[in-house]
């Protein structure tokens, strides 16, 4: 077992205004470990998500990544808010896919892929073009390099956006309910993508709704409701054994 | 199941066999021909009266058109509209930056130029920097309000008429500029900052490299709209005696009487410098729809030809060709 985990969030709360989001969240994710979070929506899996790369500011609780806390440093008893750069150095180690893709549409594939690693890793342009190319391949679009966004279909587009996480070469992929904007005969490609991520042994945490993929891929589940964790373990275990009345009657809605 | 097929039929069966195309006689137009003769009427009428109009001396518009007085002041014209543009669209972008920053001193700030820019007329506000040096004798750069002095300058020899004319429009446009820019920024959707965050790009970077080149698409049909404005607005600049194109005819005219003449000049000069800076706009935005839409909207020959076309017959059922981006299948 590895000393330090990946994500590990203790008590972790977040409010908006007077609506508790996130209600004292405890879980820990190991290097290599698929996450899959499931529940309802408004249940608080997205913005725990968000958390993580600092996309939203936690209230409560401490939350760390890869053994450093997110958004804060610690000396004595006292927490210290990171400046900017701090901050964006430390999201640029994770990779996040979004439920819209979030492409930029003014730029081709593969200059979508390369604009990260060019401005803010300031790579060489030749070596984020060879790693763009190569990602692309990975990822079955060889050939929609110079494509805009607008010209590829969801799932191409979702899978380009897999692949622009990637060209950052992060430590830890987050995924936002990465197959819920696809029409149906568009999941597979983009499951096919993350299943071969995570056999390649990336840690990820993805919220999703597809339960034949948390099954198949995850290591761990966890299923939430209003801003806490109702379950977790195994997920062929909680999928087939939900022990949570809670559980029990969201699985049985959505099985 | 039912008898229905719902897969493509086999191939040489009945189904499978393309029906032939549909020739029908189109709708016809009869009331867009009477317009046309009405309208052709009535231009033809105005041309008639003012061509044989008695006072109008139509030889000395021919005459005077391209004089050199008025060629000097048609490239002042566009020199003071380039030159203001820039520092309004220049300081538009800083303000409108300004405004949406999460900094409370920089929002204020820029919420204060906008609010006394746009207040003031610009005429009064070209005439004051005219005058700057009634009430200021020197302009510097120094430690107190009274010296020591790090630079200094008198500020008659300063101020010369060309720049408080492009001071005065350049800073009135800004303050125009960073709501049209603002606007921009604004219809930017979110989840692109979002991206762009999480890639770890820093809040300039996203600005310039995310958020503005998309912003463009909006900003730049009202910026078209400012510079047309502007290319007339300069003739304000007379106040600050800048021999601009006005200037030149009102010169001409206070000598020659051939008032209505000039008048007639300069707007010759004026439609045909807006219509180059419409077509360069037309170009601009055809530049920053890249990815935004599947095919480029077609140029003005293209969209010329097409209205020539369904004048009188339905639009055409193939569309002209377009000069696009490769346009993929989906």
């Amino acid at each position: 077992m590895p000393a330090v985990s990946m994500v590990r969030a203790e008590a972790v709360h977040k409010n908006y205004g007077r609506l508790e989001v996130l209600r004292g969240i405890d879980l820990e994710v190991q290097p290599k470990e698929v996450m899959c979070m499931i529940g309802p929506s408004g249940s608080g899996k997205s913005t725990f998500l968000r958390c993580i790369n600092h996309l939203e500011k936690i209230d409560a609780g401490r939350l760390s990544v890869d053994g450093e806390l997110v958004g804060y440093r610690e000396r004595g008893d006292r927490l210290y808010e990171l400046p900017d750069r701090e901050v964006c150095r430390k999201r640029s180690e994770i990779g996040m896919v979004f439920q819209h893709f979030n492409l930029f549409p003014h730029m081709t594939a593969l200059e979508n892929l390369i604009e990260a690693p060019i401005r803010v890793k300031k790579e060489s342009r030749a070596t984020a073009v060879t790693r763009a190319r190569a990602l692309l391949e990975r990822v079955g679009l060889a050939e929609k390099v110079d494509a805009y966004p607008k010209q590829l279909s969801g799932g191409q587009q979702q899978r380009v956006a897999i692949a622009r996480a990637l060209a950052m070469q992060p430590k830890l992929m987050l995924f936002d309910e990465p197959t819920s904007a696809l029409d149906p005969e568009l999941v597979g490609e983009v499951l096919d993508v993350m299943r071969g991520l995570a056999k390649d042994g990336m840690t990820m945490i993805v919220v999703t709704h597809e339960m034949g993929f948390a099954r198949e891929v995850g290591d761990s589940l966890v299923f939430m409701d209003s801003g806490a964790i109702v379950e977790k373990g195994d997920p062929r275990d909680v999928l087939a054994n939900p022990q949570h009345e809670r559980t029990q009657s969201f699985l049985s809605k959505v099985l | 199941m039912t008898e229905i097929a719902s897969g493509p039929p086999a191939p040489g069966s009945q189904a499978g066999r393309r029906p032939e195309a549909i020739k029908a006689i189109p709708v016809r137009h009869p009331l867009r021909w009477v317009s046309a003769v009405i309208v052709l009427a009535f231009a033809a009428d105005a041309v008639y009266t003012l061509a044989t109009a008695p006072n109008m001396r139509w030889a000395v518009v021919g005459q005077y058109l391209f004089q050199r007085l008025i060629l000097q002041g048609a490239v002042l014209t566009l020199e003071l509209t380039v030159a203001a543009m820039v520092i309004g669209i220049a300081l538009g972008i800083v303000l409108a930056v300004m405004r949406l920053s999460p900094n409370p001193v920089m929002s204020w700030v820029s919420w204060f130029y906008i609010w006394f820019f746009r207040g003031t007329p610009v005429l009064v506000q070209i005439f004051f920097w005219w005058n700057l040096a009634i009430i200021l004798k020197n302009i510097g750069i120094g430690i107190a309000p009274n010296g020591p002095w790090l630079w200094h300058e008198a500020t008659n020899s300063l101020i010369v008429p060309f720049t408080a004319a492009t001071l005065g429009l350049g800073l009135n446009e800004a303050a125009y500029m960073a709501e049209i820019v603002r606007a921009g920024i604004i219809s930017v959707e979110h989840g692109q900052t979002e991206a762009a965050q999480a890639l770890g790009m820093s809040r300039l970077q996203v600005m310039q490299r995310i958020v503005l080149p998309q912003a463009m698409r909006v900003i730049i049909p009202p910026t078209g709209n400012e510079t047309i404005s502007m290319l007339k607005t300069t003739s304000l600049a007379f106040v600050a005696t800048v021999p601009e194109l006005y200037t030149r005819a009102q010169q001409i005219s206070s000598s020659t009487f051939y008032v209505v003449e000039m008048l007639f000049v300069i707007s010759i000069w004026y439609l045909f410098l807006t219509s180059i800076l419409t077509i360069a706009q037309y170009y601009i935005e055809r530049h920053f729809a890249r990815g935004a839409q599947r095919e480029l909207p077609p140029t003005p020959f293209q969209s010329f030809r097409r209205m020539l076309v369904t004048f009188h017959a339905p639009p055409p059922q193939v569309p002209l060709p377009v000069t696009a981006v490769r346009s993929e299948h989906r």
